[in-house]
């Protein structure tokens, strides 16, 4: 870990963490303003709800979801807090490397007296702070926002922080993912097109996997591993996926390591 | 002591050739030209001697350490001046300098002023807003604030107006003379020749040649041109002269030699024009093939 780069790399993402957490936090306390409208009319509501196509229910897994409490509500709006938050994850790991490469800065960063390892732990803590903040503002905005509409309705706070740290869980997998396609692929051009197409690609499996019923989708998509409608209705995580989207993770930082140690540094032909 | 041992250093990036069996050793406090055509791998060679790329087969030590197990530690005593040079886009000059001088333990402030007046580089633009040459001073007050002790130089007066060129020459000497080893890598043979002692000459990722610039330029043909009245190809019929070709009155040669008897020549000859050139480096290269 090199403090230098650490900085250099936070500051390099500080207005990005900050508009992520921004519109994260003007989408929770927007979704969650209209819950008490949709608790007062539970009746109503589900009746609407049962109307909808079966498979469009599953896609969003909302058949699972009682949007008159609260974190039946809360865990509708979090699927897409899930899926913004991904992006955002997917962002910084592929663009963790593969951006000084494609502006030429690695040679600059290379040829001062660090380890690669200094180099990519430095990078990795740098992201996963701004990733965190991102989080605890989501965390600090939900947490408001359920204070202020819940009304008098009661929910369970140990579900709600398994709800928090699925967010945490979630973001490492797409940074450790993201990262270690952008050292397997040749070059990254663009970064953005990949984080959305893995995030975006994922969160389809996840609801395709709702549709197919039979088909074992959730396995290989994220999304599935930490289901917010799952944790909700079962109170817990649903521990063999998240086990595997960890092992996942780790897997992905690992290999990682080792490729960037051996990576040649593309230079300007 | 050798600050560079290069042996049969080989480098391919898949299929396609960087380097191949390159050896050479670069003795404390030289300046060591490295020459050769755009392609034929002097960027590849100072890249594996920093480590940005890993070598196929072969081996180097630079300060006796090997570059691919003891990479960070050679980088604290090494500046290196790409030959393209890239910065952090949206940051001020003065804060890149800063991070790059954060990376050495030692009091970097005063070398970097002295080189930043010395180079007219101001501290407070954006590396966007900088033009290309301005961007090289940058490069090379990054390069050289660390006081290295050894310098790698790629191509480095490219983007450099005259003036400036002649300041970094002034400053790459006086380097030199309080003990830093230099390698200048170039395809412009005149530069080389104004600044090194020793030059090794690099063509299709193989090294053709390792000698003394003297030797080097003794060994060497010049390009000669004459313009006389009546002029044919018989009149330079002296040893040495090569690849003769007449036309209006105008003879173009290549000769090798004592040159006087170039200058007895011409002397008896009413001239209208005459130039006498160093050859590019391709015809030196031409010369090495022959």
């Amino acid at each position: 870990m090199n403090a230098n780069i650490y900085r250099h790399e936070f500051h390099a993402r500080w207005k990005s963490v900050i508009i992520w957490s921004l519109a994260l936090t003007a989408m929770v306390m927007f979704f969650f303003s209209i819950f008490p409208v949709f608790a007062d009319q539970a009746a109503l509501t589900n009746q609407m709800l049962a109307k909808f196509p079966p498979a469009l229910l599953e896609a969003f897994g909302m058949n699972k979801m009682d949007l008159s409490t609260v974190l039946g509500f809360y865990s509708f709006i979090i699927v897409f807090a899930q899926l913004c938050l991904a992006v955002q994850a997917g962002n910084y790991g592929f663009g963790l490397v593969s951006i000084e490469e494609s502006e030429w800065t690695a040679d600059f960063l290379l040829s001062k007296p660090v380890t690669r390892g200094q180099v990519l732990t430095s990078k990795l803590l740098a992201v996963l702070s701004g990733l965190l903040l991102t989080d605890l503002v989501v965390w600090v905005a939900s947490f408001a926002a359920i204070t202020f509409f819940r009304g008098a309705r009661e929910y369970d706070m140990a579900i709600l922080i398994l709800l928090f740290l699925s967010m945490v869980i979630l973001q490492l997998f797409f940074l450790g993912i993201g990262l270690v396609i952008s050292l397997l692929v040749r070059r990254v051009r663009s970064v953005t097109p990949y984080s959305l197409g893995l995030a975006f690609g994922m969160y389809v499996l996840s609801a395709f996997s709702g549709i197919f019923g039979a088909v074992k989708l959730e396995y290989i998509t994220a999304f599935k591993h930490l289901d917010p409608a799952y944790i909700v209705k079962q109170g817990s995580f649903d521990t063999p996926l998240v086990l595997i989207n960890v092992a996942v993770t780790l897997v992905a930082l690992s290999v990682s390591y080792w490729l960037y140690i051996r990576r040649d540094i593309p230079a300007v032909a | 002591m050798s600050i560079i041992e290069v042996s049969h250093l080989t480098k391919y990036y898949g299929k396609s050739r960087g380097i191949v069996d390159v050896s050479f050793k670069e003795n404390e406090g030289e300046i060591f030209g490295f020459i050769g055509p755009n392609g034929a791998g002097k960027s590849t060679t100072i890249r594996l001697l920093l480590s940005l790329i890993h070598p196929t087969s072969g081996s180097a030590r630079v300060f006796g350490k090997d570059v691919v197990t003891d990479g960070p530690e050679i980088r604290r005593d090494i500046g290196y001046l790409p030959s393209e040079v890239f910065y952090y886009e949206g940051m001020k000059v003065i804060d890149l300098l800063k991070y790059s001088a954060s990376f050495y333990k030692r009091d970097c402030t005063q070398r970097m002023n002295e080189l930043s007046e010395i180079m007219e580089l101001e501290l407070n633009r954006r590396i966007s807003d900088l033009s290309y040459g301005n961007k090289k001073k940058v490069g090379i007050v990054q390069g050289l604030l660390h006081s290295p002790k050894l310098l790698f130089l790629d191509e480095p007066t490219a983007g450099l107006d005259p003036l400036m060129q002649r300041k970094f020459f002034d400053l790459i000497r006086a380097e030199n003379s309080r003990g830093v080893t230099v390698f200048f890598s170039s395809h412009i043979l005149g530069e080389v020749q104004r600044l090194c002692t020793r030059v090794g000459i690099i063509r299709d990722g193989r090294i053709v040649e390792i000698s003394d610039i003297r030797t080097l330029q003794k060994n060497n043909y010049k390009k000669i041109q004459v313009s006389a009245k009546g002029l044919t190809s018989t009149a330079f019929n002296i040893p040495g002269v090569t690849n003769i070709q007449a036309e209006n009155n105008t003879l173009h040669f290549f000769f090798k030699g004592d040159i006087n008897e170039v200058v007895k020549k011409v002397s008896s000859l009413k001239v209208v024009d005459l130039t006498i050139e160093e050859p590019t480096l391709e015809e030196i290269f031409m010369h090495y093939y022959e």
